[in-house]
């Protein structure tokens, strides 16, 4: 192996770089692979197979390597799993093979391959059973894997994620995908070519003359023409999938340790022009570094500069091979061509081949070249629902019959001959279909042979022999699926790119059908490995799931609060930067003796308009609505079809057609959904409006003995007092002039008011409110203190008491279901067998003794005696600092019969006594709220 | 990533879009005898079909459903018209 | 058949391993059999090898249209648990965990249940709370399990972001430590090995186009192979039981949906139980060759497309990527999807069809692969006996009429 002078048409001579390999220094050029810089440097181990630890070196030049996997190392970043093929040197790497221990050369583990014969396919299937399966797992499980990751991550690792469209997107720049770029930039169309390679050409250096041209300089000058007409080009940049309605998705390289972009184009049709690869032979000894693809030498000779060796044995089946050969002749290859059907070949050598064996005959050689044919690279065709055809002259799967959106041309088209494919080339670039040629190369085939001698791989990379193959449909693992994944053929890394054809041919001859008859496994995406955060992109951190933000939130933050997720906005908990539980406690208690001010701004505000508004509110509500008067408020429930408490709220009827829905502010969006589905689908849409004016409403909540109190130094022009605005009703009022809504709602149980007001002047009225609470030491309370205050009152929160088997009449509210007259929403499954079960859960109160702590929240009430069964769960608990005492709401089966009770609370194993109480604990004749 | 052409709004990511059932389904009447087979048929039972189907849609930018026929395997979208006209 | 066994492999190590037999045979279809089952699954191999080895019932043909465990037993994730909240569940699904226990030894073939523990992530305090509801269910119900405090899932998952900006931050978890994963074609092959030895007739490339029916009774299966009789006929056809439903006139509370899944390169041991971040909707494991494996939510558009749909791809990848950062550089090998289909409480149906003589095992969801034992029992029993065995009781049709509804994800915010 050595570096030719005069060849290597990628390579930057005057840019040595250095690198290492399992610890040695090494030495290559800019525009080097890390395969190609390790082969100018003699270096032929480059790897081991993933289950009998063999020697392995390079079969490919690119992506159809199943070898050379290393963890490489570069500025304190390292990847696992890089493919040494395809990734470009850069100074200062540090690479290692990844399945070896010291290094690839001296494996410790190579040892493994003694035992192979008992370790054909399945093996693992039939053994390890006795005792059990987990003794030796962790042994097998160490074993196993590939590169190490740590789990520290890569902190400006980070994809970029670009939608784009084109008129013509042409994949590959080989010499046809470069041919019909061209053209259709020139013919006006708008075109993106990507390549993924760093330099475009494809195998086209191997050609030596395109159209009477030196290689490099035609494919430069098609780049330019290109770039001339307006095409664009992506370069190191793989089309990997093809998805739903022709989304072809790609990632674009860069330089090393930075996270590929993910490209999601969409084109009016796509020209594939990915190419072929070599197809490897199947004889004795076929694994050992040195017996590479011809092709994939000749790749290596003209990009880079490398010769593999001085001397070979080829061993080719078709003519193809014949202008590789002449190519690494003409550099000083020595040759020898041996008829790649003799019977009894073998490749010899201890580690690393040493030539050919062949009827008692040595051919002594460094490497052997092999190559059994061309396999277009047809993935995305498949990937687009396009079918394939097999052709005998090939022995190949072509791409078959047209797809509306997609072109494939050249290779990949199975069109091998330069000239048909720049034919092609140009017919695709102009939107034209072209009938492919009959190919002028002749094969003869040469397939795998069942029953022959010696340990012939299939698939390098995971160690499947032809034996393998042989005892799979010895035991009917014989359709291709089967096959799979039974020997774990092309389940590799290079998924099957260079061992799935062997693979079907032995088992056709094996079960005496054709390569078509056995068919092939799906081609599934992505067509080379692709990092996950080509995914992620930007969805990262606060980005992931963004939360809602208050429009008072700077207020809040100025308070100390601690700000947390609620239901999907980000609101306080609590103020301060003390205990969290000591400030809960005082904002409970400040609450009840003063007033505590609530930002409420997320509670939903849906208006729903029109001449039949009160119909259709009277419909989607369970409550009855018909009979809410202007300026009134009522509670209500949203159920969900299926009987379901949906969510609950209040409703102020603003004026006869016109209502206010307030929804909880978790299920907002949910709600506005509902309520657009029934009024869509069943009414009439030209007589409802609905107009969800959440995010542009900030409210205020005021709750406490003294919140009239504030509101009276408010300011405002509006009787607040309990007979001009009792419980229930609302007035419309302004606030500087701007409008302001004053609800008398309470969910804490004491007098509260709520003041909405358009978003903008919120800040303004909160820092009025707070001003004049201050003076009567009220003061911001958040979501944990009303939490407590709710669950003294005993009103729920729906998904945290109710859960998604609760019906109305769970919860106390049993008479619509009975009376309400006018269809609504759920009714009738509020009347199945499961809704009229004397055993339903309930909303219930739990109490404990006073001076004992708190119930669990997810505790149990179980049955006593054996065969313990649970009858429910506590649902909410909480110290009262108000009341001085524990209180809980459970949710427990028929217990409304039960008031009075004592039942056992099991939580993690041991009990505890709570008596079965109402569940409203504070306030029972409602004197506070109505105050 | 698949297309859907909202009737308001033109193509459209499908992101967009909801699944909203299939089409066709009538509420019973609910002030009347229903019985608990109609009931279930009416909440549960789906077509479900297998190639061409008729679904309603919901693109949630604009709030509107809409009737969309697809193929459910090959994902085609073989139209789409308002709902309203239908109703 | 061959005996499996480490003397057996080591015999025919030294012997070139000319001496196994096939695992199952090629039959051609009999005109009639006493059983027919419908889908060459996980769940209908199982129910014709307990047919054959519970019920004494052998003259039973498995008609699969394609290769056998092509369909979602060859396309999930492999996990296996039964962290239920309702009894009626953690029943069923505890009965499966603990035939896949023996599995193994009972089919002669290594299913690699790998009983690694089955954790599930709370990302807020209210999450604790249900987490809390959810382990002291479990507990009642006899399924073994822990809570796990945020220390606790950090010491056993380092590989979970634990970073201060984490979207949704760790707070704890809860596990069931006999929950894991098994060698999902391995439990295919297995249960057709078995059920092949006890005389079951696995008829593969055998489409059915039609249910024959006589006086409203199902009679017999019109197929690609010709007609076959028998007055038993069983369907477990994931992903395609609404079409079944149709050829025989009915309809079925299904909607069917793509779920994909996804692997990753091999990789050195780095994740050892199986993780569900609820936040996240993702859940992953690490597979014994090394592949990081993991899925999420159902697509979002019903489909019979077995393949997958780049947003929720992307939804997926990028989930597991926030929930564990340090995968961002492991690479993607492949992703797939299969069909799901979903009933209204994502629990599945088990018990007649309503069409006589047609019984149904189908609307597993997402969660089919670890229930394959006892629903291939289950469904067994009700064939053999026509009784309801008593844990498949609830699962019956008829519950969508009694609104006796089983929808874990109503009590327990753990998704199927």
């Amino acid at each position: 192996m050595r570096r030719l002078d005069d060849k290597g048409a990628v390579i930057d001579r005057a840019k040595p770089l250095n690198f290492t390999f399992d610890g040695k220094p090494y030495q290559g050029f800019a525009g080097d692979t890390l395969a190609s810089a390790l082969m100018a440097n003699g270096v032929r181990i480059v790897g081991r197979s993933f289950k009998y630890h063999r020697p392995r070196g390079f079969w490919g030049a690119w992506v159809d390597d199943p070898n050379a996997i290393m963890s490489v190392t570069l500025n304190g970043i390292e990847l696992p799993n890089c493919l040494a093929t395809t990734t470009y040197l850069e100074n200062g790497m540090e690479a290692r093979a990844v399945n070896a221990w010291p290094t690839a050369k001296h494996d410790i583990k190579g040892g493994l391959d003694l035992f192979h014969r008992f370790l054909g396919a399945g093996f693992y299937y039939k053994t390890f059973i006795w005792p059990d399966w987990h003794l030796f797992e962790p042994m097998i499980r160490k074993m196993a894997g590939l590169g190490a990751v740590t789990p520290d991550h890569l902190d400006e690792f980070h994809s970029d994620q670009i939608h784009d469209h084109c008129d013509t997107l042409i994949i590959g720049g080989g010499a046809s995908g470069l041919t019909a770029a061209r053209v259709a930039a020139e013919a006006g169309q708008n075109v993106v070519l990507v390549d993924d390679q760093a330099q475009p050409g494809g195998s086209s250096y191997q050609t030596g003359t395109i159209a009477d041209t030196a290689a490099a300089d035609w494919i430069a000058a098609q780049m330019a023409a290109i770039k001339t007409a307006g095409g664009r080009v992506l370069h190191q940049t793989t089309a990997y999938g093809v998805y739903d309605h022709g989304l072809i998705a790609c990632v674009e390289n860069g330089a090393f340790g930075t996270a590929p972009r993910l490209w999601r184009i969409r084109a009016g049709r796509a020209v594939l022009a990915t190419g072929a690869i070599d197809r490897p032979l199947t004889f004795a000894g076929n694994d050992k570094p040195g017996v590479m693809s011809l092709f994939a030498s000749a790749e290596y000779l003209v990009r880079y500069g490398v010769l593999a060796s001085d001397n070979a044995v080829v061993l080719a089946n078709h003519s193809m091979a014949k202008e590789a050969v002449a190519t690494l002749t003409a550099a000083g290859m020595a040759i020898t061509q041996i008829d790649p059907d003799t019977p009894g070949l073998k490749a010899g050598g201890w580690q690393v081949t040493n030539g050919i064996s062949v009827s008692g005959r040595h051919h002594p050689s460094d490497v052997v070249l092999a190559t059994s044919g061309l396999t277009p690279l047809v993935h995305l065709w498949r990937h687009a629902g396009g079918k394939l055809t097999w052709d005998d002259a090939r022995q190949a799967f072509l791409p078959d019959g047209q797809l509306s959106n997609m072109q494939a041309i050249g290779a990949a088209n199975g069109t091998f001959d330069l000239n048909h494919a720049l034919d092609e080339a140009q017919a695709a670039g102009l939107g034209q279909s072209h009938p492919r040629q009959d190919t002028s190369h002749h094969l003869t085939p040469v397939w795998p042979k069942p029953g022959s001698k010696g340990r012939q791989w299939i698939d390098f990379q995971h160690d499947v022999t032809l034996k393998d193959i042989e005892v799979a449909a010895r035991e009917n693992y014989v359709s291709v699926e089967h096959l799979k994944r039974y020997t774990t053929l092309g389940m590799a890394s290079d998924q099957g790119k260079t061992s799935n054809m062997a693979g079907l041919a032995a088992m056709a001859t094996l079960k005496g059908a054709t390569i078509p008859e056995i068919g092939t496994t799906t081609f599934r995406p992505p067509f080379v490995p692709i990092p996950l955060e080509v995914y992620h992109g930007a969805k990262t951190k606060q980005l992931y799931h963004p939360v809602k933000r208050l429009v008072l939130e700077a207020r809040h933050r100025d308070a100390d609060a601690a700000l947390c997720e609620y239901g999907g906005w980000l609101r306080p908990g609590w103020y301060g930067n003390g205990a969290a539980a000591d400030h809960i406690r005082d904002e409970a208690m400040t609450a009840r003796t003063t007033a505590g001010i609530l930002d409420g701004s997320p509670l939903g505000k849906i208006e729903v308009m029109g001449p039949d508004a009160e119909a259709f509110v009277n419909f989607v509500f369970y409550n009855t609505m018909t009979t809410l008067k202007p300026g009134h408020i009522r509670y209500g429930f949203l159920l969900t079809e299926g009987g379901i408490v949906y969510d609950d709220g209040v409703v102020s009827r603003i004026d006869n057609d016109r209502f206010l829905i307030s929804c909880s502010s978790s299920h907002v969006d949910g709600v506005r959904s509902l309520l657009e589905n029934w009024r869509q689908d069943g009414n009439n849409p030209d007589r409802i409006f609905i107009h969800d004016l959440t995010m542009q409403w900030a409210t205020i909540t005021v709750t406490g003995p003294k919140a009239r109190d504030i509101l009276n130094g408010l300011d405002l022009d509006a009787d607040v007092s309990a007979d001009a605005l009792p419980h229930m009703r609302f007035i419309e009022t302004h606030h500087q002039g701007h409008p302001l809504r004053i609800a008398r709602v309470s969910f804490s149980g004491d007098l509260s008011f709520e003041l909405s007001i358009p978003s903008r002047h919120a800040p303004n009225l909160w820092d009025k409110v707070t001003a004049v609470a201050g003076t009567m030491d009220a003061h911001p309370i958040g979501i944990e203190a009303m939490s407590i205050l709710r669950a003294e009152k005993g009103y729920i929160m729906v998904g945290k008491d109710t859960d998604g088997e609760t019906m109305p009449q769970d919860v106390g509210f049993g008479i619509p279901r009975r009376k309400k007259t006018n269809a609504f929403v759920g009714d009738r499954s509020l009347h199945t067998d499961k809704a009229n079960v004397p055993s339903r859960k309930v909303l219930v109160g739990l109490s404990v003794p006073h001076g004992e702590p708190p119930l669990v929240t997810g505790a149990h009430v179980v049955t006593d005696g054996a065969n313990q069964r649970s009858l429910g769960y506590v649902t909410s608990s909480y110290h009262s600092p108000f009341l001085s005492r524990a209180i809980a709401l459970g949710m427990i089966e028929g217990a409304v019969e039960r008031v009075g009770d004592e039942v056992t609370v099991w939580h993690d194993g041991s009990n505890r006594r709570a008596r079965i109480v109402s569940p409203c604990f504070l306030d029972p004749n409602g004197e506070r709220l109505h105050a | 990533m698949q297309i859907f052409p909202c009737p308001f709004c033109g193509p459209r990511d499908e992101r967009e879009f909801h699944f909203a059932g299939e089409a066709g389904k009538t509420r019973p009447d609910t002030t009347g005898e229903v019985s608990p087979d109609d009931w279930a048929t009416y909440l549960h039972m789906h077509r479900n079909e297998k190639g061409r189907t008729r679904e309603v849609w919901v693109h949630t930018p604009c709030a509107e459903m809409f009737i969309m026929e697809r193929n459910s395997v090959t994902m085609e979208v073989l139209g789409t018209e308002c709902l309203r006209a239908k109703s | 058949m061959s005996h499996y066994s480490a003397f057996r492999l080591f015999r025919e190590g030294l012997r070139g391993q000319k001496g196994w037999t096939p695992a199952w045979r090629m039959p051609a279809p009999k005109p009639e059999y006493d059983v027919i089952i419908i889908g060459g699954g996980g769940h209908g191999l199982a129910t014709a090898y307990y047919l054959a080895k519970q019920h004494g019932i052998k003259r039973v043909a498995v008609l699969e249209k394609g290769w056998l465990g092509g369909g979602n037993t060859g396309r999930n994730t492999t996990a296996i648990r039964s962290n239920y909240f309702y009894p009626e569940s953690a029943a069923l699904y505890d009965f499966s965990v603990r035939l896949y226990e023996g599995l193994s030894r009972d089919l002669n073939y290594n299913v690699m249940f790998s009983q690694r523990g089955m954790m599930v992530t709370a990302h807020s305090e209210h999450d604790l709370e249900m987490a809390t509801r959810q382990y002291n269910a479990m507990r009642i119900n006899g399924i073994d399990a822990e809570m796990l405090t945020a220390a606790e899932v950090r010491a056993r998952v380092p590989l979970l972001n634990f970073r201060a900006d984490a979207r949704h931050p760790i707070h704890g978890a809860v596990s069931q430590p006999r929950g894991g994963t098994g060698r999902h074609d391995a439990v295919a092959w297995g249960y057709a090995r078995g059920a092949d030895t006890r005389g079951v007739d696995i008829i593969q490339n055998c489409e059915v186009l039609g249910i024959q029916k006589e006086a409203g009774r199902a009679t017999g299966v019109t197929t690609t192979r010709g007609d076959i009789r028998a007055d038993r006929i069983g369907a477990t056809v994931a992903g395609h039981s609404s079409v079944l439903a149709e050829l025989a006139g009915f309809k079925l509370p299904i909607h069917s949906y793509a779920l994909q899944a996804f692997v990753s390169e091999p990789i050195k041991p780095i994740l050892d139980t199986v993780v569900l971040c609820p936040a996240f909707g993702t859940y992953v494991s690490q597979s014994d060759k090394g592949g990081i494996v993991f899925g999420g939510g159902l697509d979002r558009i019903p489909s019979y497309g077995q393949r997958g749909n780049m947003p929720v791809q992307e939804d997926v990848v990028g989930a597991l990527v926030e929930m564990m950062p340090a995968l961002a550089k492991v690479k993607l090998l492949r992703h797939w999807g299969g069909i799901v289909d979903v009933t209204p409480d994502s629990s599945p149906i088990i018990g007649p069809s309503g069409v006589e003589g047609l019984y149904l095992n189908c609307g597993w969801g997402t969660g089919g692969f670890k229930a394959i034992p006892a629903g291939g029992y289950m469904l067994a029993h009700l064939m053999a006996t026509g009784q309801h065995h008593d844990l498949s009781r609830p699962f019956d049709l008829d519950r969508f009429t009694t609104g006796r509804l089983i929808d874990e994800s109503a009590a327990s915010g753990i998704a199927h």
